[in-house]
């Protein structure tokens, strides 16, 4: 008899970046939800890079903010630093990326955590899940103590039977020395669930103290910050940053590597995970493009009440003689001291194609997941699969149908289709070019995209949601109005564009139209513009992308069309793929292991050619008529 | 111009008949065939929705302002039509040069080429043919598309398959380094340096894909071709004309008869036109095995033939063997060919024309006298249709250069993006496109090709 049992709604095991995501959803909507937690001191604790956002990974934040998440508002209250990434090019691939205080980033989403109500915070060790029939039941922890509960989302990180190891030596803990979780894969084995075993890794962080700034370029912020909440005040965010310094490799560092490659794990096959190809350690790029003379490092601060530096671009599994040696080749690092080494670290994930796209898995109802237990690499990754997981939790707790955003609404469709979707054999990074609609699916107009879908869910509020239908109209109605307000020839026109190197009107031509122009835009054009009504910056902005890129908006909202018809044909869930004439044999295999919940899906599956698409559609409208016929 | 999920096909058998219907179907169809049917005075349709559905129009199929042919025009409104969806129908001339360019012009137009089988898919969707059919249905989807793309991957030539692989890779990889660039912009440089870099790129690519849709245009890339068998008594001079047409030394000539003892064969390219060519060994009633042997295969080849050419030899007098070769051909397409024409003659022409009741062309093999001739035949035959010949061929080649032509327009596009100074990130999308069609036309799909070309090719990440 277990000493111990309590009843919840939700258990969310682990309070990572998705497990605090997953927990707060869950709360927010009013169930019982306790959150697992091997060291509550290390609530959404970042222990690789210190920073939130970046290329694409900037857009999840964005439209996890606008469907009600809290990663957007955590680092608005806890940056240090912040830049919008590729400012001079086209506005999809904007991308805000902030530095983060490590500590106090950890501190305020333990305190959300903490005062959220009908949540609750536990430290223990998930070791076993509880099925029965197919179904969740509840989770059981190392200690004996048994919990209830109608779902679960496991976001267990990079926990599972982690081992970090930096040259001869590996030791199985989890990351920053914690302690690994060892005992709950081999529940979810006995259950049926396949696993996988990854690999990442972490640079060394160094001593303020020991470095020499003067060797380094200064990285500043930008003047004017943007924030990542759609509620935060941009006011709030305008403070004093902190620098970030260039630095780089050079041939010595190099040499040093080489001459050590036969004591790293990575080559010498002690590492049997598999890392990410994006993420490469300092000894893989060096190995991997031997031309390339020297590679960047930029050192980064950890915190404002740290000496610590995080050495991005030089992760490490070298042993730790060999560490100090490269390191202190760098200009700058020459007499560097170390704080924390840097290390590789394997832990079990999951194959995600196991899950739905609701992030449950398919052969256990109510158990759920989300982050890198599903195969994924990254804070921002993890936050928006937690958030999705915990939503649809609650979703199937309250009776409801699941959220699940396609790759036309957002990246976060984007990246779950992918994990439920392709085989992925590496941790999965976010990448702007995985999106093929990535013009609709920009960092600016993720409220627009969103916040409905948000507020319909019950994590936004009413006013929010009325911000977003007026912000809407308004821009839908200065858009019109630039169509149908037109100049003519005269003077002052003439002058005004000679004196921006545009070209001359030879006859009346619509504002809309000079818009459209490369050298001129919107808020350029005010003078011209006489009647203009007086609107908010984000509303300028929204015009200003709709009208300039209206040719390249309106090609991708067509095949975005012609992607739904695809994604809105469900397949039966009790299809048997084997019945299906004239389906080849690969197909019909690739098919039966995923059970693709549309024809759109389907499409997307490796080894799923378009005859054999056509084939089951066919095969569907027959199914459906005769299933009529019958009266089914 | 974005293709809608308007699709068009020959409807029936190309190269067949007089008549030749060219069937599109979809919701821009009608836009479609207005932008390109013309009345006979010239002026086009006030409002191709206002006319009548299902009643016949007639005038001209225009490639811009040029007249292609003259052709009658159904419209058939959604839902009364095969497929249940806004149809139009045109009748036109058949032949299959004339077909082609009119289901070309539908097609840069606005339509797609169907995806075999896809009309009667349609249809089913629609609910327009009974479920008892729909077994059928799939057996036509998934063996056509077996066939089509077999035929379409085989038909190309090793050298025009290493071109698109060539460009494909190259394109790919600028595309990579504008991602890479993207995602990793403190690291990978995107500036005026590399759109200049960019534009040469793109233009030395479009002249490569230019060449390549010229050589479609000659009908060069295809394995496939017209089966032409040469027909004829020993020492007639048939290997001399094989020799001829090719331009080479390739069949062994000599004044013994029955030189050639078995079917030779070759391909070659008469005026745009690929013809697979066969020798054959002299027939006439012999004793001898192995010569035996080979009539008979010349027997069956000509059987086979979507084309015969019957060489006579004018110096010698017309016997049995001759009337056994005109009751081979009785049934069959043929050009015959009376041949020595330098020398002094013992069959007439009219003789000839009378008993084959084929048109007959003096040619003279050894003096090189008459082909041009020939060549005028040939082509006349194949361009109104007369050769019957395997349609796959030539709907697989329209297919291929289809793609070229989308894949030329995509990078086309990149240019006027860097004209009119769109950012960077837009140029992937046309560039994406262009990889996408020229795969299509050597079998491969995209897949996950970008992403690990920029793993592989560019250092990223922290």
């Amino acid at each position: 008899m277990p000493y111990l049992e309590e009843t919840y709604d939700v258990a969310v095991v682990g309070a990572g970046h998705a497990g605090c995501e997953a927990a707060l959803a869950c709360a927010r909507l009013g169930l019982e939800t306790i959150v697992f937690t091997i060291s509550v001191d290390s609530i959404a604790m970042m222990p690789c890079n210190p920073n939130v956002g970046g290329s694409s990974k900037g857009h999840l934040v964005r439209e996890l903010d606008a469907l009600g998440g809290e990663m957007g508002k955590n680092i608005d209250k806890t940056f240090i630093q912040s830049k919008m990434l590729n400012g001079s090019k086209g506005p999809a691939v904007h991308s805000l990326r902030a530095q983060a205080d490590k500590q106090h980033y950890t501190r305020e989403m333990r305190r959300t955590l903490e005062n959220t109500d009908h949540l609750t915070i536990r430290q223990a060790e998930v070791s076993e899940i509880l099925v029965e029939d197919g179904v969740l039941t509840g989770v059981k922890t190392y200690s004996g103590a048994v919990y209830h509960v109608r779902a679960a989302v496991l976001c267990t990180g990079t926990y599972l039977k982690a081992r970090c190891i930096y040259g001869e030596v590996s030791d199985n803990t989890g990351p920053n020395g914690l302690k690994a979780a060892s005992h709950l894969t081999d529940s979810l084995k006995a259950n049926g669930i396949q696993m996988f075993r990854f690999k990442t890794g972490t640079p060394a962080r160094v001593d303020r103290r020991s470095i020499d700034f003067s060797k380094m370029e200064e990285q500043l912020g930008d003047e004017v910050v943007v924030p990542f909440s759609f509620s935060t005040d941009p006011a709030s965010v305008q403070k004093e940053q902190v620098s970030c310094w260039l630095t780089y490799t050079n041939e010595r560092t190099h040499q040093i590597i080489r001459e050590n490659l036969e004591r790293s794990p990575l080559f010498s096959g002690e590492i049997e995970g598999t890392g990410p190809r994006y993420c490469p350690s300092i000894e893989d790029k060096v190995v991997r493009f031997a031309d390339k003379d020297r590679h960047q490092i930029f050192v980064e601060p950890e915190g404002l009440d740290t000496n610590e530096m995080y050495l991005a671009g030089m992760s490490s599994s070298l042993p730790e003689d060999v560490q100090y040696a490269m390191y202190r080749t760098v200009p700058g690092l020459e007499h560097v001291k170390i704080v924390r080494t840097a290390y590789a670290i394997e832990y079990d994930c999951i194959n995600s194609l196991q899950l739905k796209p609701s992030l449950e898995f398919k052969k256990i109802r109510g158990l759920f997941s989300g982050g890198q237990f599903n195969g994924s690499s990254g804070y921002e990754e993890a936050a928006v699969q937690g958030f999705m997981a915990g939503v649809n939790a609650a979703m199937e707790i309250m009776g409801r149908e699941p959220v699940i955003l396609d790759r036309s609404q957002a990246y976060i469709g984007v990246l779950i289709d992918d994990l439920v979707t392709k085989e992925n054999h590496e941790p999965y990074r976010m990448m702007t070019s995985r999106a093929e609609y990535r013009l609709l699916l920009r960092q600016d107009n993720a409220d627009l995209r969103l916040r409905k879908i948000g507020y319909e869910i019950g994590l936004v509020t009413e006013e929010a949601y009325h911000h977003v239908l007026w912000k809407e109209e308004a821009i839908e109605k200065e858009v019109e109005r630039l169509k149908a307000t037109t100049v003519g020839a005269v003077e002052k026109v003439q002058g005004f564009l000679a004196q921006h190197n545009s070209t001359l009107l030879k006859s009346g031509a619509t504002i809309a139209e000079l818009i459209k122009r490369p050298e001129l835009g919107y808020a350029m054009l005010a003078p011209l513009d006489t009647e203009r009504p007086d609107l908010p910056e984000d509303v300028q902005i929204q015009v200003n992308i709709n009208i300039k890129y209206e040719g390249y908006i309106k090609r991708q909202l067509q095949q975005v069309a012609q992607f739904k018809k695809l994604e809105d044909k469900k397949i039966p869930v009790d299809i048997d793929y084997t019945l299906v004439k004239s389906l080849r044999k690969e197909a019909v295999q690739k098919l039966d292991r995923l059970r693709p919940v549309s024809i759109g899906q389907a499409s997307r599956i490796s080894g799923v050619s378009p005859a054999d698409i056509s084939v089951l559609l066919v095969y569907l409208e027959q199914r459906r008529g005769s299933h009529q016929k019958s009266g089914c | 111009m974005v293709k809608t999920d308007t699709i068009a096909a020959i409807a029936t058998p190309l190269a067949d008949a007089g008549i030749g219907i060219v069937r599109i179907s979809g919701e821009e169809a009608f836009d479609l065939i207005g932008r390109i049917f013309r009345k006979k005075d010239g002026s086009q349709l006030t409002s191709i929705r206002d006319v009548v559905s299902r009643e016949v129009y007639y005038g001209f199929i225009y490639d811009g302002d040029r007249p292609l042919d003259e052709v009658l025009m159904i419209v058939m409104k959604a839902p009364h039509s095969y497929t249940a969806e806004d149809t139009v129908e045109i009748d036109c001339h058949g032949g299959s040069l004339m077909m082609k360019r009119i289901l070309e012009t539908v097609v840069r137009n606005g339509a797609r080429l169907a995806e075999p089988g896809e009309f009667t898919k349609r249809a089913f969707l629609n609910g327009r043919i009974d479920l008892s059919q729909a077994e059928a249905v799939i057996d036509v989807i998934s063996a056509q598309n077996d066939h089509a793309l077999q035929s379409s991957v085989s038909q190309l030539q090793g050298s025009v398959s290493r071109t698109i692989k060539g460009l494909r890779e190259r394109i790919l990889y600028q595309v990579a380094y504008i991602e890479s660039a993207l995602d990793d912009p403190e690291h990978i440089p995107l500036d005026e340096d590399y759109r200049d870099q960019l534009e040469s790129f793109l233009e030395t690519v479009k002249v490569e894909i230019r060449a390549l849709i010229a050589s479609f245009d000659h009908g060069r890339v295809m394995t496939e071709g017209v089966k032409t068998v040469i027909l004829g008594k020993p020492n007639v001079g048939k290997s001399s004309l094989m020799n001829l047409l090719l331009g080479e030394e390739r069949a062994i000539v000599t004044d013994i008869a029955g030189t050639t003892r078995d079917t030779l064969e070759e391909k070659l390219s008469l005026g745009g036109i690929t013809l697979k060519v066969v020798d054959t060994a002299g027939i006439r009633s012999t004793e001898d095995v192995v010569e035996k042997i080979g009539v008979d295969r010349a027997k069956r080849a000509a059987g086979e033939a979507d084309l015969i050419i019957y060489v006579v030899d004018g110096s010698s007098p017309l016997d049995e063997d001759d009337r056994a070769i005109m009751e081979l051909i009785r049934d069959k397409q043929s050009i015959v060919l009376l041949n020595k024409s330098d020398l002094a003659m013992v069959v007439s022409k009219e003789e000839l024309e009378e008993r084959t009741g084929q048109r007959v062309i003096m040619i003279s093999a050894k003096e090189e006298l008459g082909m041009d001739c020939l060549e005028e035949e040939i082509k006349a035959l194949f361009y109104q249709g007369e050769i019957h010949f395997n349609d796959q061929v030539i709907l697989t080649n329209l297919r291929h250069k289809t793609a070229l032509e989308e894949s030329l327009r995509s990078l086309e596009r990149v240019e006027q993006s860097i004209a009119e100074g769109m950012p960077e990130d837009l140029y992937p999308i046309d560039m994406m496109d262009a990889y996408g069609q020229l795969g299509s036309i050597i079998g491969e799909a995209v897949g996950e090709d970008l992403v690990d070309e920029i793993f592989r090719k560019f250092c990223m990440g922290k």
